[in-house]
């Protein structure tokens, strides 16, 4: 899986997602005309290899979660397209989407939301492949389930049960359950361990690896875990209010971060016996501006320690970091 | 998969637990249901009214609509009569319960249909959102501002007096509070993460109205339609008093109350029986409203 980034520009990407906008409009109200437009994700591009993990990091309110339910159209993005196996997914519609949904999955942050409270957890599985109807008689239906189950670790015994027998871990285990049982190339996790005990943390994501080594899967795990983004990433992406603002190999994030947003979140893993430095404890205060009325200039400027005049006035736009190929960073420092 | 408690080896493959047969959400709800005493007192009520209903044919020898004229307004208990006679020499006993027929039925009915109209509306007004939202909610407002009982004179007059027209007149009458419960909980529903992961599937706005959103909101449905038939009954009483409800020589709780009336100085128990029939009905679906509350209350389950 550890690919160098020379040997990827051969390889075509299985998901390419360019200039992704999404934006909410607000009325202000019955007498008003004006409308509010919040930026919730601004301008983001990415693409994702084959069996690769790509990470995307960022505090709450960042727009993390957003770009992966416009990618995957829980949400129809405002802009940008979706180049998913080749086709043009973010156009799609009918029969061609749900196709192509097949090959494409989500798994959820919250498992006591994420399964429905009144189907057994056979049903919750069997669900992907009773809407694509991908099976002829109910034993196949009954063997594909078997398969998903056993290849998260659930016990087949618990298939006739209801979701509130079980505990977070096992719930996750049904809902990963529910993104597998039609081998999909791309799964979007959504902050899939963030809810869980550390302890079943652990489990959760060594099961996401090993499904991946068997299945060949790429996933787009989002998290503000950056100690679990270290150990499941192959490539971090770091957003800043809608905007891209660092991405690299994780080896060039957590090694040589460029971006100072980047190097004060990499300060915020908390670990025993380690001083932060003085000058940036007192940033970490400010807030997160609000996106409804995001600062001008750099999106980060007005937490940033190092802000300058052109900060202030311009946005820098994301560039490659010189001598190290598929680093790139949006700051003029 | 056998009812047996035995011992196995849970998904970590590391913890031993007890594997048992699972009981679904209803099974629950209905061991819950059996310990309140009340609810169960109603809904045995309710069970003889609508036995009595059933086999009226078979628990009186009189027919309810033959006139014998030289047996008017008898006091109960003569000649065979149990509650009596009224002013046209028919037993009201066996009126009565022929009149269970026209109550229940309306109030089952007609909140059936509530429900089915009340689920629809509010489900697209919840689930679609945007313009349908702003449309169903104007109706649920129109509906709910116009007095219960002018309404449904209006309607009665506009399809004229009949069993069917009953029905369908209380249904459209009591479809807005209904609709207005489902949507307030398809606005919750609808965040749940399930919701996303069948759209994300392909799932068809269909497929999450019925198989996600409906066994989510039957509950609900259970108890505001529960709620809903003691207040149908009233209606279907009052109109069939007003003259506007089943034809005349149909045996109704109402109307039976309504010709009363010129009896109830000297004939008082003429209007006396059918107006404790409306009351054991009318609160027996009451209590057991309530009992389903708590019954189907999911917090309240182990």
């Amino acid at each position: 899986m550890e690919t160098t980034i020379s040997e990827r520009k051969n390889t075509e990407p299985i998901l390419r997602v360019e200039h992704l906008k999404k934006y909410y409009t607000y009325g202000n109200g019955f007498l008003s005309h004006r409308k509010t437009v919040i930026k919730a994700v601004d301008d983001v591009s990415l693409s994702l290899y084959p069996g690769e993990t790509l990470a995307i990091v960022g505090e709450s309110g960042c727009g993390k979660s957003t770009t992966a339910k416009s990618i995957i159209r829980i949400t129809d993005p405002t802009e940008g397209t979706i180049t998913l196996h080749g086709k043009d997914f973010g156009k799609l519609s009918g029969k061609e989407l749900k196709s192509a949904r097949q090959k494409i999955k989500m798994i959820f942050q919250d498992p006591y939301s994420a399964l429905n409270p009144r189907m057994t957890v056979r049903d919750i599985i069997a669900e992907p492949i009773d809407i694509s109807g991908s099976y002829r008689t109910q034993a196949e239906r009954e063997e594909k389930i078997l398969e998903a189950c056993d290849m998260v670790g659930l016990n087949r015994d618990y298939l006739d049960r209801y979701p509130h027998e079980f505990s977070g871990g096992q719930r996750q285990r049904i809902g990963i359950a529910r993104a597998i049982i039609e081998k999909p190339d791309v799964i979007l996790c959504d902050e899939p361990v963030s809810a869980l005990d550390v302890s079943i943390q652990a489990k959760v994501i060594n099961l996401l690896k090993e499904l991946q080594d068997k299945l060949g899967v790429s996933y787009i795990f989002i998290s503000h875990d950056l100690s679990v983004v270290r150990h499941v990433a192959d490539r971090v992406m770091v957003m800043y209010l809608g905007h891209v603002v660092e991405e690299g190999s994780r080896d060039d994030i957590f090694n040589s971060p460029k971006h100072p947003y980047t190097r004060i979140l990499l300060d915020s893993i908390p670990s025993i016996g380690k001083e932060m430095p003085e000058d940036e404890q007192q940033l970490i205060a400010g807030d997160l501006p609000s996106p409804e009325n995001p600062p001008s200039g750099c999106c980060f400027h007005t937490r940033c320690p190092h802000c300058s005049e052109q900060c202030r006035n311009t946005a820098p736009a994301l560039t490659e970091v010189p001598g190290q190929p598929g680093h790139r960073m949006a700051c003029f420092c | 998969m056998k009812k047996s408690i035995a011992l196995k080896l849970d998904s970590f493959g590391k913890e031993i637990v007890k594997v048992e047969k699972p009981h679904g959400y209803y099974y629950e709800s209905f061991r819950i249901f059996r310990k309140n005493k009340v609810a169960m007192i109603s809904l045995g009520i309710l069970i003889l009214l609508i036995l009595l209903a059933i086999a009226a044919p078979f628990i009186t020898s009189f027919d309810p609509d033959k006139q014998v004229l030289s047996e008017r307004l008898l006091s109960p208990g003569v000649k065979g009569h149990l509650f009596g006679t009224d002013e046209f020499g028919r037993d009201i006993f066996t009126r009565c319960i022929y009149g269970c027929r026209i109550s229940l039925s309306v109030g089952i009915i007609s909140q059936l249909i509530a429900s089915v109209i009340g689920y629809l509306m509010g489900v697209s007004a919840g689930y679609f959102g945007k313009k349908t939202d702003d449309v169903i909610s104007f109706l649920i407002q129109v509906f709910s501002s116009i007095p219960f009982l002018l309404f449904a004179m209006a309607l009665m007059y506009a399809l004229g007096s009949g069993l069917m027209n009953l029905y369908l007149s209380l249904g459209l009458l009591s479809w807005a509070n209904t609709a207005r419960l489902i949507r307030g909980q398809v606005l919750t529903l609808k965040q749940q993460e399930y919701i996303q992961a069948c759209i994300v599937n392909g799932g068809s706005s269909a497929r999450i109205i019925f198989k996600h959103l409906l066994p989510n909101c039957i509950p609900m449905l259970i108890i505001t339609n529960t709620l809903g038939i003691p207040s149908a009954i009233l209606t279907e009483a009052s109109l069939s008093f007003l003259g506007l409800g089943v034809p005349s020589p149909t045996a109704s709780w109402g109307a039976m109350i309504s010709s009363a009336q010129t009896y109830i100085r000297t004939n008082t128990y003429y209007s006396l029986f059918p107006g404790l029939f409306i009351i054991a009905s009318v609160m027996a679906f009451n209590m057991l409203g309530d009992g389903l509350r708590d019954a189907l209350d999911p917090k309240l389950h182990k």
